[in-house]
């Protein structure tokens, strides 16, 4: 059993009480609500007559079905069921009395883009979203996780869920990031190391030198990616680069109801001697930008090393999944993913939709051109992070290389709105899922990657080493340009 | 006001023939894609079941199990299973179709807390014995699975074979309070003393 944790401390401010079967009832600080997975929710409280409860800790905005071409987000939605589900969420949250950031306010976004820039995310929270990755909160030192819709319900209702507490592993993260690598390659390097499953039963704190060593942006990103190791929840222990982000955000409190909310995020950082369940170590020293080249996220390897044989797996069910996963990416053990041919580059999404992202993609681009035949798709996270790219002539790097500069919503993630592989079209993608048929189309390919990896597979036409058009990062003090592994 | 309309339920045992999902690592996305996730109830999802498994590229219906285990009550699938989003119209989608008990190497946690939300006993037991359930089911088809939740086994062809069942899961459904909206309800006060104690909630809750 752990004792001390982050973990340990969050849950026990926020249980209410042990539940007959043996469950935890949980106080959810925040819960985050979008148009996909709550309607129905809303319709089982109606069922019972039930109000929301905590109509105050509760948010919503739309991001799976928004349609992230400007015209059309003209209502009603051309598209019809989209618009049902976006009109239900406005009855709903109007009728409950929960804020709701839509298209007008200029704060909509992706949900979990949205909380944190705003200020809602903050540590020693517990935070509940119908979505999976609700983990990407933990960044802050909270405890986000992805429910259900009868859960939505019970949070709707009760502003609890019922949950079983989980094991803490502690993953230390030693070296540091070279040039043109990123917070992305860090956790798909986790991921690579512990497996899709070796985080179910599992919270994961993050720590050591890399992951301290980045920006509130990049701990989202390693968050984010927490489900795809199995593990339901993520988290990084709050500290000063934590609180300088925070001060001054919309919902954060200022002056000294700061420095006292600030008191409480330190008393929930795991103790110097917290025990945990399990402690291992992931080397990213002098890693390279890894890509996947398979059919889940675990299917990973770094640009530089052949895509793995079937063979090498000790597992016959991985032999299988490799084999599987080679057959559907049509391509061969022993290849190198670099020269795979794209034909679509999508950048945004909940992993890799913040400014930074948009940052180091257009570092790439600067002065370069989009290959003929591939369609390239900028997709802010938000409407924040629109404006913010845009104050700063962001868009017009993208727009010059050829990219089409959309409005903000999980696009072509999960392809819900109409930004949809088709065919067998391979994607350099900057979200954190390659299932089958997971862009919208059967037969197509996902490659996931870094958002700079994104932006260089658009001018290549293919998977490429981004760290080729780094003439001197956008982080400071790392050196030069390296030595790229062929 | 009544919290709990769903009235109580005891789930100590489910039957029925059986179909095998085989695969590791078999996430939602492939038992209830995205594209069909665009309604505002679950009342269609059993259409949506494997849409993209179950079908050709020319849209007739293939050889996937679903398609030759029509009006079957048990699934039984490797590890890790319903991985990836969170969405219950993947199980609202099995349970809809007909499922209404699971057998299973292992499965994500959020898949996982889904079906007991539902109702849904998710028993796991080894990969042998899965492997072994799933041929059995294979070369008999009209066979009865039963899942006996209470006494954690699974009988079929004659064989009772020990399972396991999660506690909170057990708890759950042979007592019949697999609700949880209705039970946490009952606590408004203790959830008001544990608000209190929260610096980030403001006092007005």
């Amino acid at each position: 059993m752990s004792r001390g944790t982050l973990y340990d401390k969050v849950w026990d401010r926020h249980k209410v009480t042990e539940l007959p079967n043996g469950q935890d009832q949980l106080f959810v600080g925040l819960h985050l609500v979008h148009e996909v997975t709550s309607p129905q929710a809303f319709g089982m409280l109606r069922e019972r007559d039930l109000d929301v409860a905590y109509p105050d800790r509760t948010f919503a905005t739309t991001d799976h079905i928004a349609p992230t071409e400007p015209e059309k987000r003209e209502r009603p939605l051309a598209d019809d069921q989209a618009e049902e589900m976006l009109s239900a969420l406005e009855r709903n949250t109007s009728e409950s009395g929960i804020t709701f950031f839509g298209f007008e306010s200029g704060k909509q976004g992706i949900t979990h883009v949205v909380a944190p820039e705003l200020g809602l995310s903050q540590p020693g929270m517990t935070v509940a979203c119908g979505d999976s990755h609700t983990a990407t909160h933990g960044a802050f030192g909270s405890i986000g996780v992805g429910i259900g819709t009868s859960q939505i319900r019970d949070v709707l209702a009760t502003g609890c869920i019922a949950a079983d507490k989980q094991k803490v592993r502690r993953i230390n993260v030693e070296g540091e990031l070279g040039e043109g690598v990123y917070a992305k390659d860090v956790i798909m390097k986790i991921i690579q190391e512990l497996g899709v499953d070796g985080g179910v039963g599992h919270v994961y704190e993050y720590g050591g030198p890399a992951i301290e060593a980045l920006d509130m942006e990049g701990r989202l990103a390693v968050c984010n990616m927490s489900i795809e190791g199995g593990a339901r929840a993520g988290y990084i222990n709050p500290d000063e680069t934590t609180y300088e982000y925070l001060r001054g955000r919309e919902y954060v409190p200022a002056g000294d109801a700061f420095e006292e909310r600030k008191a409480y995020w330190e008393s929930v950082a795991s103790d110097a001697d917290a025990e945990y369940d399990d402690v291992v170590t992931v080397d990213a020293d002098g890693i390279d930008p890894l890509v996947t080249w398979g059919i889940n996220p675990g299917q990973v390897i770094e640009v530089s090393e052949p895509v793995p044989h079937p063979d090498e797996f000790e597992a016959r069910t991985d032999r299988e999944a490799a084999e599987r996963a080679l057959d559907h990416m049509e391509i061969e053990a022993g290849q190198s993913m670099l020269g795979y041919d794209v034909d679509v580059a999508f950048l945004g999404t909940c992993t890799n939709g913040r400014l930074s992202d948009f940052e180091e993609a257009a570092t790439v681009l600067e002065g370069e051109t989009v290959a003929d035949d591939v369609r390239a798709l900028a997709v802010p996270g938000s409407e924040t992070v629109r404006q913010r790219c845009e104050d700063r002539g962001i868009d017009e790097v993208f727009i010059n290389a050829g990219f089409q500069w959309r409005r903000a919503g999980c696009s072509m993630c999960l392809a819900m709105n109409d930004d949809a592989l088709e065919g067998d079209e391979v994607c350099a993608s900057s979200s954190n899922r390659n299932f089958v048929g997971r862009q919208g189309s059967k037969d197509g390919r996902t490659v996931l990657m870094n958002p700079a990896m994104v932006a260089a597979a658009a001018v290549e036409g293919a998977v490429a080493d981004a760290r080729e058009y780094l003439d001197d990062g956008p982080t400071d003090g790392v050196g030069g340009v390296e030595e790229v592994a062929d | 006001m009544s919290a709990n309309d769903a009235g109580e339920q005891h789930i100590t045992a489910v039957s029925g023939t059986g179909v095998p999902i085989p695969g590791d690592d078999v996430d939602t996305d492939q038992i209830l894609p995205a594209k069909f996730m665009k309604e505002v109830t679950f009342d269609n999802m059993a259409d949506y079941l494997f849409y993209d498994a179950r079908r050709d590229d020319d849209g007739a219906f293939n050889d996937h199990p679903l398609n030759r285990f029509e009006g079957a009550s048990i699934a039984v699938v490797n590890s890790n299973f319903g991985c990836g989003s969170s969405r219950e119209h993947a199980p609202q989608a099995m349970m809809r179709w007909g499922i209404d008990g699971v057998v299973g190497e292992s499965y994500a946690e959020i898949f996982r807390d889904n079906c007991k939300s539902l109702g849904i006993p998710a028993v796991t037991t080894d990969h042998a014995t899965v492997v072994d359930l799933q041929e059995w089911i294979e070369t008999n088809p009209d066979g009865e699975v039963d899942i006996d939740v209470e006494a954690e086994t699974v009988t079929y062809g004659g064989e009772t074979i020990d399972v396991d069942v999660d506690d909170a899961m057990r708890e759950a459904l042979v007592d019949g309070i697999w609700d949880t909206t209705a039970l946490m309800y009952s606590n408004r006060s203790k959830v008001d003393a544990t608000v209190d104690g929260l610096p980030y909630v403001e006092g007005d809750d």
